[in-house]
């Protein structure tokens, strides 16, 4: 007997800070203006999506000692702009990249806990860790942070958080009038946590949220990463977006469940996905080469050279062969604030990949570095993308994507009017919101404690 | 006779109302304080009575009726959201009316709050503003776990262990305003330039580090954010004693302060404006504004009747640190038109109960100051600078 087929979990994510993002587009509109994210999270919206996703970096990158300026710089302050977007929208998740190492446990609870109250429920925070010392220069613990530390961290912040929003189990604000009785309990709200990196307690001031606490993402790929997922996280933001990796990721992770107790279903892994759409195959294929020259110039290329290489290649031909020396040993230095640098565990070993694939197929640089970098997930007309999405999910490749159009505000318009609802047609994907919270879009089960509902009816 | 010049008026929100039995008025809503609803409501009526700003009042740890440590009350509204975040929330929802969150300095990160009040900036269209203020609650201090505070007797205000407190709290706090600052202006203005032909996005000589370095925390720069639509929002502070004052005169543009009568006024806008001399901004406009908290109804009596009804309910009569009104909006009116003459640029008024005073601000007091002349018919200005007849600020660091 066929099983009857998984729903498929889309979320959008507002383009991000680096190469995949096409400024240079006639089409191309402000990425700090509101109007962006509210045309943004419209679109999702309207479109059924389970939620918006916003990344976040504290610290400008820099390459060869200078600000980097061939890619989008700049971008708002996440929650501020998930609240506002709260107020433009209805249904849809708003999901929130916070740094575990440059916040404090006590205020970060506070901010999602506000954050879910002002959205009805619909608060997720993606935790992410950091230790570098360049983006510790903006705040007051500078970089103090061991690398072997940061999970630590991350993942006693993140169970100091929990204490913090289950301090309050929401049935303590009364409100009786003529009682004159606010609160049920005097202490509510009270709260201690203390381990190595954190010794807080009192009582935290924002009774129980809608759903509990913001739905947790969790987005690092290595093994202490994904432990951390199975441990605590109800999705992943993973970079797995072609059919066998994503089946390898998905088994090892979902694997890693029953240790923690947990059920495959608690845990939903969703790859962050690029898409080309046009009417036809062929032409979606041509327009995806004609958007990869366009992320990738040839300024660009050297950029992703040096950051391999790490040194100065500015004297490169981007059209020309790859550099035939080794990249420099030690410590990147050359990028910093570049997540994607600390990916190059073997230098020397990745170099000589890319020559030789270079070599294979006579690529010039810019042309490797397409090949490496640049291949959209899915390219195709909307009858082919949608298919694709569809078998990848069904193959359990994933749960779902979070989609990352190249071009804001409008890059999500094409799918959510031609692909979305191909994939309401084969049942795969819903065509009303169901539910209220993001948890329930996400298929969660509610959190132990009183839901919103029964509060109200109280 | 010359008119009067035109009067700012302000609400503070906070809760069901500044009164502690606020909550069990009639009118009040005291289970949907944390839903987005209630503020949006009352940004709306804000704007309706064409006020130049709200501001949404905070504090990291729970309220207390004690100044320096919790309590266990049950009778009281306990229970607060983030005051950034409902602002960020009501801004799309409204047009005209300024927002003015309070954050506390003491515990919190200027980075973050520099790229989150020019984000406010951004989403609501140049209505930002920031209103800085310091914790010496040992409480707040464990909530965070990373210094202590000294236990400290509120009454010894002449306590050499208070003062020194209250020295290196906004010390700290003029240091922050200062960050925040510096990181506003970290971008030029025109520092995007999206130039295809050379490929760059922004032209990076118009960024700029703004290498503070302080006792409490050194901070690199640029911001994350590009400069917010108002160049600089409003910076504001409460200006209670010596040190307070100092922090309005160093690093405000609108001072909250309160006076019990008019000549009170006069000395304390006299003190803040010695200390701007000293802080080398005389030529600076720093809007000196008087806090109040407002009993209003229909008739003097009614409005009397009405505080003794609630303090009945409190089980104690209601003080605050700014003088307390009950009256009517004509009687508000004239209290307010002759405090301005020491030197005020407006009032914030505290309602003392929500909605009900705050409606009586808006339909009553409003249309009064309106008849006088004293208040404006409709908004002129789209940003909170442009309503509070600020300049925008030239980029500290543009050449």
């Amino acid at each position: 007997m066929p099983r009857t087929p998984k729903q498929i979990h889309l979320a959008a994510h507002f383009p991000g800070v680096n190469n995949t993002t096409v400024w240079s587009d006639p089409q191309s509109g402000s990425h700090i203006e509101f109007s962006s994210f509210a045309h943004l999270a419209q679109t999702a919206e309207r479109a059924k999506f389970d939620f918006l996703f916003l990344a976040e970096g504290l610290r400008l990158r820099e390459q060869g000692g200078e600000i980097y300026d061939l890619d989008v710089v700049g971008r708002p302050d996440t929650f501020t702009v998930l609240a506002a977007l709260a107020a433009v929208t209805d249904r849809l998740g708003l999901a929130g990249t916070i740094n575990s190492t440059f916040n404090e446990p006590y205020e970060v609870a506070r901010q999602f806990a506000s954050l879910d109250h002002l959205s009805g429920g619909r608060a997720a925070w993606n935790v992410v860790t950091s230790w570098d010392a360049f983006t510790g220069e903006n705040f007051r613990r500078g970089g103090y942070l061991p690398q072997d530390q940061r999970y630590e961290r991350a993942r006693t912040f993140l169970a100091a958080a929990g204490q913090l929003f289950d301090s309050w189990d929401g049935t303590e604000v009364v409100a009786d009038r003529a009682a004159g009785q606010f609160l049920r309990d005097p202490g509510a709200g009270t709260f201690a946590h203390h381990d190595a990196q954190f010794s807080i307690g009192g009582r935290f001031s924002v009774p129980r949220s809608p759903q509990g606490r913001p739905v947790i993402f969790q987005a690092g790929d290595s093994d202490e990463g994904r432990e951390f997922a199975a441990a605590s996280a109800d999705a992943i933001f993973s970079r797995h977006s072609q059919l066998r990796d994503g089946q390898a990721f998905y088994t090892d992770v979902k694997r890693r469940l029953a240790r923690y107790g947990r059920r495959p279903d608690q845990l939903l892994i969703l790859p962050a996905a690029t898409f080309v759409l046009a009417g036809t195959d062929a032409e979606a294929q041509e327009l995806a080469r004609e958007v990869r020259f366009q992320q990738v110039s040839g300024q660009t290329a050297i950029k992703f050279a040096e950051q391999l290489w790490n040194r100065d290649l500015s004297g490169l031909d981007p059209d020309g062969p790859l550099p035939d020396f080794d990249p420099e040993p030690g410590e990147n230095t050359i990028a910093r604030g570049r997540a994607s640098v600390r990916m190059y565990r073997d230098p020397v070993a990745i170099a000589r990949q890319w020559r030789d694939k270079a070599e294979a197929g006579k690529l010039s640089l810019r042309e490797l570095i397409i090949e490496v970098t640049g291949r959209q997930s899915f390219v195709g007309s909307p009858a082919t993308v949608a298919a694709t999405i569809n078998e990848f999910v069904q193959a359990d490749a994933s749960d779902g994507f979070i989609l990352v159009p190249h071009i804001t505000p409008g890059g999500l318009d094409e799918f959510a009017g031609t692909v979305v609802p191909l994939l309401q047609e084969r049942g795969v994907f819903r065509t009303e919101y169901t539910g209220r919270t993001l948890r329930e879009h996400l298929g969660l089960a509610p959190l132990a404690g009183r839901p919103a509902a029964a509060r109200a009816a109280s | 006779m010359s008119r009067p010049s035109p009067l700012h008026l302000a609400v503070a929100l906070d809760g069901a109302g500044w009164h502690p039995a606020a909550w069990r008025e009639p009118l009040a809503q005291p289970a949907d304080l944390l839903t987005p609803g209630y503020w949006a409501g009352l940004a709306a009526e804000a704007e309706r009575g064409l006020l130049d700003f709200v501001t949404i009042e905070d504090s990291l740890g729970l309220q207390s009726s004690r100044r320096l440590e919790p309590d266990r009350r049950t009778d009281q509204v306990r229970g607060r959201l983030d005051a950034a975040l409902i602002a960020a929330r009501i801004a799309p929802l409204t047009s005209r009316i300024g927002l003015i969150p309070a954050v506390t300095a003491t515990h919190t990160e200027p980075f973050h709050v520099s790229k989150a009040i020019a984000t406010l900036d951004y989403v609501s269209g140049g209505r930002a503003g920031l209103r800085v203020q310091v914790s010496a609650r040992p409480d707040e201090a464990a909530l965070f776990g990373r210094r202590t505070m000294p236990r400290i007797c509120v009454t010894g205000r002449d306590d050499p262990a208070v003062r020194r407190l209250a020295a290196g709290l906004f010390g700290e706090a003029a240091d922050y305003v200062e960050v925040v600052r510096r990181l506003w202006d970290s971008w030029e203005d025109d520092a995007e330039i999206r130039d295809r032909a050379t490929g760059r996005f922004i032209d990076r000589r118009k960024l700029h580090y703004i290498d503070f370095v302080g006792e409490h925390f050194s901070v690199k720069g640029p911001s994350i954010t590009p400069r917010p639509p108002q160049g600089q929002p409003v910076v504001a502070a409460l200006a209670h004693g010596t040190e307070a004052c100092r922090l309005v005169a160093r690093s405000a543009d609108v001072g909250f302060v309160t006076p019990r009568d008019a000549g009170q006024a006069r000395d304390i806008v006299a003190e803040v404006r010695r200390e701007q001399a000293a802080a080398g901004r005389a030529g600076e406009t720093v809007h000196l504004v008087a806090d109040l908290v407002v009993f209003l109804a229909d008739d003097a009596a009614a409005a009397v009747a009405r505080r003794a009804r609630l303090d009945d309910l409190a089980g104690y009569p209601y003080t605050a640190d700014a003088a307390v009104f009950a009256g009517t909006p004509a009687q508000l009116a004239d209290l307010l038109q002759d405090w301005q003459a020491s030197g005020l640029a407006g009032f914030r008024l505290r309602p003392a109960a929500i909605p009900g005073d705050l409606v009586h601000i808006t339909t009553g007091l409003v249309p009064e100051l309106q008849r006088r002349g004293a208040f404006r018919h409709q908004y002129q200005a789209s940003t909170l600078r442009g309503l509070l007849g600020l300049p925008r600020p030239v980029n500290r660091y543009a050449a």
